[in-house]
């Protein structure tokens, strides 16, 4: 009895210990490859921001100063770009969300399948067309002589002066981020049983009161994943402010940090603002993983 | 189960979203066809004239050649460890198993601006050569998350007792691997694959940092938006891409749906 | 795996497989440069690939600063040349990112007008960091149905009268030319030089720049920024390069520019090689090409500015008539006096003060007052 007893808690042991290799085998690499790579280079770029650089010949100085976070915080601009870029960053998300939802419902629940799965390659054929060539295109539609004003003027209605302002970016960005946040409500919405809608019309519950109580929970986790892309890619994107943005008062914290590193050559004053995105976005992924979007990712 | 009102409300809706996808992408297509090198509204004219000098734009084949061997690559890594990053989380339970979560959704969480600068400083710091091997990295960072999620979430609705019948009936681990595990996260694995290599294809904000001089297609199409003067030949280039994509992504949309696992509970 | 997934995957394996189509056979060497939009065209470009072998990849960038990052970018072993203005070459003279050239393997160094041979942007020590190439003016650029009477100053881009369509350019050497206009406008404030503004000066100018902030339609970065702007109906004038007027005049666009009574800014432009460039031979072959005559009149003449070689002044005639004259190529001191080169704004105000502003402050400025 107790040499089996030993003999299973053998077996027991060496079979924790096969697990635990197999799971150091299996992830060891792909987490070996983020630790050497993308987290050392991520320390390394926020240690440089307690450095600062030589303005004449761009040399980095390895002397430890706070004055990149001091300069920050003392010019109003920053904290004024910093509000600015979350304000619109929440909007986008806001609008992805709602222009989403509807479209999304009507994909998972509503289509046949063979206009479900047109939807799907309409929704993923997008991202295939160059991001640059679609951003550029909306100059087309927002100019003054664009296709915006020109279809203004037709109906009889003023001219919109949109061009160039943060309106523009606004809506260049709901429009470019929009798959992202199509694909996982949508998953989320897939998933959802039948059998729990007809469970909710047997309870006496009309189509509002489900869709409040059973279907919008339900697919909440999807809505957060999708938010997650528009949030952060609105954080740190400087490109759309670059092309459609522009006027005064349209900087982002992309166009800072870029100016920074790219034309001024000031990587620490670059990786001290990049903070305010760091710190946003960790905030932001912690309350998305409560709302357990990282599953409907 | 909906009203027949609402049936018809959520399709015109979805009729007019689909509309605001494609109107820019429509501009694109037929400004391919602008007599002129400017763009402006309306449309100056139509010409092909752009088609020739686009196709046969050395920089151009150079830069595409080397997006789709970055895109390739990136696909191919983000494959395999994405893949063994979700069969370790599913099969194993461990201290900092969230973690590792986290940690891969990182790259694709942060702002790419921030990706890049890290990479870009890390790897002058090393020494390492700004190359095909620099921008793959790059890219790998946020394509692995995409397969490691699809294939998680997979693995997550697949019953254990497939993988336990096979090996009752004598298949050892590969053969179980290959035979019955493999098939079922399949699709998977395409649909990640894809919706990785567009992204790659597409990238432009780390491959600026990653890619030193060299042009992916997105920085051709960059300089050429500079530049100003042959913006016809860049909307012929993603004509032609978009035309050439319908396909495969039309391809895999069929795979993915006939050899999926269940798809409703 | 179903057999169609195999065959893919065969047709991709073996699609790696195969060298990169398209790829000219390089007998020489690549030459991978940064440059103004507009500096690297196929015309003259692709002669010079076929006659020397020699690849050229261009890379563009809109300012100076962003010609300064990318050649230090790697550890400046990215790019072999660069075509610096004189806000750049000093930054990167200094900071050992170009090495010196030997002029006398340039054949047409001779020919160079006296005042470009060895320019304080380019020669330091008696050293030549570069070959000078072209110089010209930041222009006033101007729609001519929407704006009449035509304008002769800079002051119509500080005056309300075109609100919301003025466009400048997004570069904080922009301050030199509102400084420019306070030397001409307001003696009073004692601005002798664009580049050396002591605080008070500075303060003054970035007031006016601050005024002029609500006028702005957009500050353009792209040189295809302003060429959307003006053709499609955004700004009616604008501080722009001579290469925006000529496309948008190629593009039927009803503008012309013009270098306004106060004067104006301009660049003087210099191909810079490389401290690590691997390529050194084809470095000097581009040199002694882009100095010929014909090489010169030809990117005088599609970028419109001046050439620094006085023998392209015929070529220039020949290829498009007048335009000899229309570039000043043949009258260049008392022109050349009028313009105001950018250099990069030091500490050192030259006359044994010490407190002029620096160019990060200007930076900084900048994007304090783009808002």
């Amino acid at each position: 009895m107790a040499a089996s007893l030993d003999a299973a808690q053998g077996l027991i042991s060496r079979r924790r210990a096969r697990r635990f290799g197999g799971a150091l085998a299996l992830l060891g690499t792909p987490i070996g490859f983020f630790l050497a790579v993308y987290l050392a280079a991520l320390a390394a770029l926020f240690v440089s921001a307690f450095w600062t650089v030589n303005s004449f010949t761009g040399e980095l100085q390895h002397v430890w100063t706070w004055s990149n976070f001091t300069t920050l915080w003392h010019g109003s601009i920053y904290r004024t770009v910093a509000l600015r870029t979350i304000g619109i960053a929440a909007a986008v998300t806001i609008t992805d969300a709602l222009l989403a939802f509807p479209f999304a419902y009507f994909m998972a629940r509503v289509a046949g399948p063979r206009v479900r799965a047109a939807l799907f390659v309409l929704t993923l054929l997008p991202l295939w067309a160059s991001y640059l060539a679609r951003v550029y295109a909306w100059r087309l539609i927002l100019d003054h002589d664009g296709l915006l004003n020109w279809s203004l003027q037709k109906v009889g209605l003023p001219a919109a002066n949109i061009a160039y302002t943060n309106t523009a970016v606004w809506i260049v960005f709901s429009y470019i981020w929009l798959p992202f946040m199509i694909l996982p409500v949508y998953a989320a919405l897939e998933r959802i049983p039948h059998s729990y809608l007809e469970a909710s019309r047997d309870l006496g519950a009309r189509g509002g009161r489900t869709l409040r109580s059973v279907i919008l929970p339900l697919a909440l986790p999807g809505v957060v994943a999708g938010s997650i892309f528009t949030f952060s890619l609105t954080l740190g994107d400087y490109i759309t402010p670059l092309l459609v943005g522009g006027g005064g008062g349209t900087q982002f914290i992309g166009n800072v940090v870029y100016d920074s590193v790219n034309i001024s050559s000031n990587l620490p004053f670059a990786a001290a603002y990049a903070t305010v995105p760091l710190v946003v976005m960790g905030a932001y992924l912690l309350t998305a993983r409560r709302l357990g979007a990282f599953e409907a990712l | 189960m909906e009203r027949r009102s609402t049936k018809i409300a959520l399709a015109a809706f979805t009729a007019l979203v689909l509309a605001f996808l494609y109107v820019p992408i429509a501009l694109v297509c037929v400004y391919a066809f602008n007599k002129s090198n400017v763009q402006s509204w309306p449309i100056a004219g139509f010409t092909t004239k752009w088609f020739s000098p686009a196709i046969h734009d050395t920089a151009m084949q150079t830069s595409l050649w080397l997006s789709l061997k970055a895109a390739a690559f990136a696909t191919l890594a983000a494959l395999v460890l994405g893949t063994m990053a979700a069969f370790g989380v599913h099969r194993f339970r461990f201290f900092g198993r969230e973690l590792v979560s986290f940690v891969l959704v990182l790259p694709i969480a942060l702002p790419g601006i921030i990706t890049g600068m890290a990479l870009n400083s890390y790897f002058t710091f090393w020494k390492v050569n700004f190359s095909l091997v620099t921008i793959v990295i790059g890219h790998a960072t946020f394509c692995v998350v995409i397969v490691y999620n699809n294939v998680l979430a997979r693995l997550r609705r697949v019953p254990a007792s497939l993988e336990e019948a096979s090996m009752d009936l004598g298949a050892n681990r590969f053969q179980t691997f290959r035979l019955v595990t493999l098939p079922t996260i399949s699709t998977a694995l395409v649909s990640g694959a894809l919706l990785a290599f567009a992204l790659s294809f597409d990238e432009v904000i780390v491959t600026t940092f990653t890619a030193g001089a060299q042009n992916t297609l997105p920085l051709w199409i960059l300089g050429s938006i500079r530049l100003g003067q042959q913006l016809p030949k860049v909307n012929v280039v993603v004509f032609l891409i978009l035309a050439f994509t319908v396909v495969p992504v039309l391809l895999a949309q069929r795979l993915t749906r006939e050899s999926g696992i269940l798809r409703t509970e | 795996m179903t057999k169609v997934t195999w065959a893919l995957c065969a047709i991709v394996a073996v699609a790696l497989a195969f060298p990169a189509a398209g790829v000219t056979k390089q007998t020489g060497g690549t030459l991978n440069m940064i440059a103004w939009e507009g500096y690297l065209q196929p015309q003259w470009v692709t002669p010079f690939q076929k006659q020397t072998g020699c690849t050229i990849k261009p890379k563009y960038a809109g300012s100076s600063d962003e010609m300064v990052t990318l050649m230090r970018s790697g550890g400046g072993s990215q790019y072999d040349m660069v075509s610096a203005s004189g806000d750049a070459s000093l930054r990167l003279i200094y900071g050992h990112d170009v090495q010196t050239v030997d002029p006398s393997k340039v054949p047409d160094f001779k020919n160079f007008g006296k005042a470009f041979q060895s320019p304080p942007n380019n020669t330091v020590g008696g050293k030549h960091y570069g070959i000078s190439l072209q110089w010209g003016p930041n222009t006033l650029l101007y729609n001519t149905k929407k704006v009449t009477p035509a304008p002769t100053s800079w002051s119509v881009i500080y005056s309300p009268k075109y609100k919301g369509k003025i466009t400048v350019p997004d570069n904080p050497i922009q301050i030199a030319d509102a400084a420019l206009y306070l030397m001409k406008t307001k003696p009073s404030l004692g601005i002798k030089d664009s580049y050396e503004l002591n605080p008070a000066q500075f303060t003054a100018t970035i007031n006016l720049l601050k005024q002029q902030k609500p006028l702005i339609k957009k500050y353009w970065a792209l040189a295809s920024d302003e060429i959307d702007l003006f053709k499609n109906g955004d700004a009616t004038v604008g501080a722009a390069w001579p290469y925006q007027t000529n496309t948008l005049i190629a593009a039927k666009a009803p503008v012309k520019d013009l270098v306004p009574k106060e004067g104006a800014t301009g660049w003087l432009d210099t191909w810079m090689v490389s401290a690590h460039t691997k390529n050194l031979a084809c470095a000097y072959k581009w040199l002694a090409y882009v100095s010929t005559p014909k090489v010169q009149a030809e990117q005088a003449i599609y970028f419109g500015e001046t050439p620094v070689n006085s023998k392209a002044c015929p070529i220039m005639d020949k290829l498009s008539k007048g335009s000899c004259e229309q570039y000043h190529a043949n009258a260049p001191l008392k022109y050349f006096k009028q313009i105001y080169f950018w250099k990069t704004p030091i500490a050192d105000c030259g006359n044994g003060q010490k407190n002029c502003m620096d160019y990060t402050k200007w930076q900084q400025a900048w994007t304090q007052l783009k808002g």
